[in-house]
């Protein structure tokens, strides 16, 4: 079984999804990134779809996982790249995503991680020493 | 009606929902659906055939071209011999909760299609027919 | 058996067939000159010739089965291109249906005598004819709805262009009445040239738009949507009161949309939104 490639930019970590995933390639890649979070110690995922033609209600679920745990292991997720037809169809479906964050290309994708991770620690330096 | 050509995909693990999903693409292509349509076919096709290796226990899926007088399009069957559907309209009403829920997904196939029929009763499994027209 | 009558006066009397049949098919076209003489004949002859492999191997008379193909391919292809030579519908169906009278007249010369055999040959002939020329229609009917809407759709995406104001900030001018598939049409592009000029504000300008109906707002709404997951926003400008009154009515739900009276106040805020300002030099 091949395993979709997780590549390190830095302090953020970027997925890109090029083939029709099955249920468990979807399942492995939802652990292999949260482990990878924490033993990289990433600040950010990128996950570039520009490639998906189709994303279900699974995709969609392992998407919105995805964000979830990547916040509680304090990384923020931009999910880059969705093609027109799947957007229309997705607000056809009735999914909308919660939680996930997202952005036209990847450039795009690290410059709004970058802002969110900026604004984070400027917000931290301000806090009173106790 | 007529059915053009027709072929019919096991579903029995979630390697043959992809499978279900290629088989659809190109029907889809072979009528000449445009983009969008292929997309929404294929991403219902996607629901309903996971539903019935999920909650059906498994069955298959048939894909047929169809034509009715000059008009042609893909019907798909999904049939499952599962525990079936006890309430169908509160299924059907069991889309995604802003959590994502357990959602059966049946609003969202039917919001993808032009035409949806549904067949379940309890302990006799279900069948679901969707069609869409070029 | 009874059929095959038919077929053997086809085989038989093929030559006076064609004849006379398009003389009767020229009479009906009389004023046109643009169908060759040669087109006639090749589409009289092998519709005939279609006709009668058919009618030999004792077909019945759904020609929607898999029998009749060969004759359906031919009248298809005809039709389109009458559509094409700019024909009436009728006179495509007339191809077909003069060919009914030389038949009888076959078939009355062969067995004339026989009242029983006569009868239901006609009543074949008729049958099968009149289901050839309905389809023939048919066919004529759906090219001409896919021409007028393929044009249509030409039409359509010239007029509604989709402005690049500034770099990653586009504009979209409604103008003029927007129905359900105008709509559609419009917002796709709109989605794809936020691709293709990597936007993140889209201006929806629908100061142009005299009414809206649900469908429409739906629509709108859908594409807002859309937009936003594939990680743009968009602003919609040019709401008249009477479309506010609409829309409030409609019980339509804008959400988290923004909306601003004119296009000028959406690029004002779209240029907020990426840090830019206007000075003068």
């Amino acid at each position: 079984m091949d395993k979709i490639p997780i590549l390190r930019l830095g302090r953020f970590l970027l997925v890109t999804i090029q083939v029709d995933m099955h249920d468990r390639l979807a399942l492995a890649l939802q652990d292999d990134l949260t482990s990878q979070i924490v033993s990289t110690r990433a600040q950010g995922v990128l996950i570039d779809i520009s490639a998906l033609d189709i994303i279900d209600s699974f995709i969609g679920r392992m998407l919105a996982n995805i964000a979830n745990m990547a916040r509680i292991l304090d990384a923020e997720t931009v999910v880059v790249g969705m093609q027109p037809s799947v957007a229309i169809t997705l607000v056809e479906l009735g999914l909308s995503l919660p939680g996930v964050r997202t952005a036209l290309n990847v450039d795009r994708g690290m410059q709004l991680l970058r802002l969110s991770r900026a604004s984070e620690d400027s917000d931290f330096d301000r806090r009173p020493i106790p | 009606m007529t059915v053009d050509q027709s072929r019919e995909v096991a579903v029995s693990s979630q390697d043959d929902v992809v499978l279900v999903r290629q088989a659809v693409r190109t029907a889809a292509l072979q009528i000449g659906l445009n983009l969008i349509d292929q997309t929404k076919i294929v991403t219902a096709a996607s629901e309903l055939a996971r539903n019935t290796f999920v909650h059906g226990g498994g069955g298959f899926t048939r894909i047929e071209i169809v034509s009715e007088g000059v008009r042609r399009g893909i019907r798909l069957t999904f049939e499952d011999k599962g525990k079936g559907i006890a309430d169908i309209d509160q299924a059907m009403k069991d889309g995604f909760t802003s959590g994502g829920g357990l959602g059966l997904g049946l609003g969202g196939a039917k919001r993808l299609s032009n035409d949806f029929q549904i067949e379940s009763r309890p302990g006799e499994g279900t069948r679901i027919t969707i069609a869409r027209w070029k | 058996m009874a059929d095959r009558t038919v077929a053997e006066i086809i085989e038989r009397d093929q030559s006076e067939l064609l004849k006379e049949w398009i003389r009767r098919q020229k009479e009906d076209l009389s004023s046109r000159q643009d169908v060759s003489d040669a087109e006639l004949q090749t589409d009289s002859r092998n519709l005939l010739a279609a006709l009668r492999e058919t009618i030999k191997s004792d077909a019945q008379t759904d020609i929607h089965s898999s029998e009749w193909a060969r004759v359906r391919d031919l009248l298809a292809d005809l039709s389109r291109r009458r559509v094409l030579q700019g024909f009436a519908p009728s006179q495509t169906a007339t191809f077909v249906l003069s060919l009914k009278q030389p038949l009888f007249d076959r078939l009355v010369a062969t067995v004339g005598s026989n009242m029983k055999v006569l009868t239901e040959q006609i009543w074949f002939v008729t049958a099968l004819l009149d289901k050839l020329a309905l389809f023939t229609t048919e066919v004529f009917q759906k090219t001409r709805e896919e021409l007028i809407s393929r044009q249509q759709q030409e039409m359509m995406e010239l007029s509604t262009p989709v402005v690049e104001l500034w770099h990653g900030i586009l504009a979209l001018p409604l103008i003029g009445t927007l129905d359900s598939n105008r709509t559609q049409v419009v917002m796709q592009n709109l989605l794809e040239a936020i691709v293709s000029k990597e936007a993140d504000i889209a201006i929806i300008d629908i100061t142009g738009v005299p009414t809206v109906d649900t469908l429409v707002a739906q629509h709108l709404l859908k594409t807002v949507a859309a937009a936003r997951l594939m990680g743009a926003e968009c602003i919609i400008s040019g709401i008249r009161p009477q479309i506010a009154q609409t829309i409030i009515h409609l019980g339509v739900d804008l959400g988290n949309v923004i909306t601003k009276a004119t296009l000028a106040d959406a690029f004002k805020i779209a240029l907020r939104t990426r840090k830019l300002t206007v000075t003068s030099m």
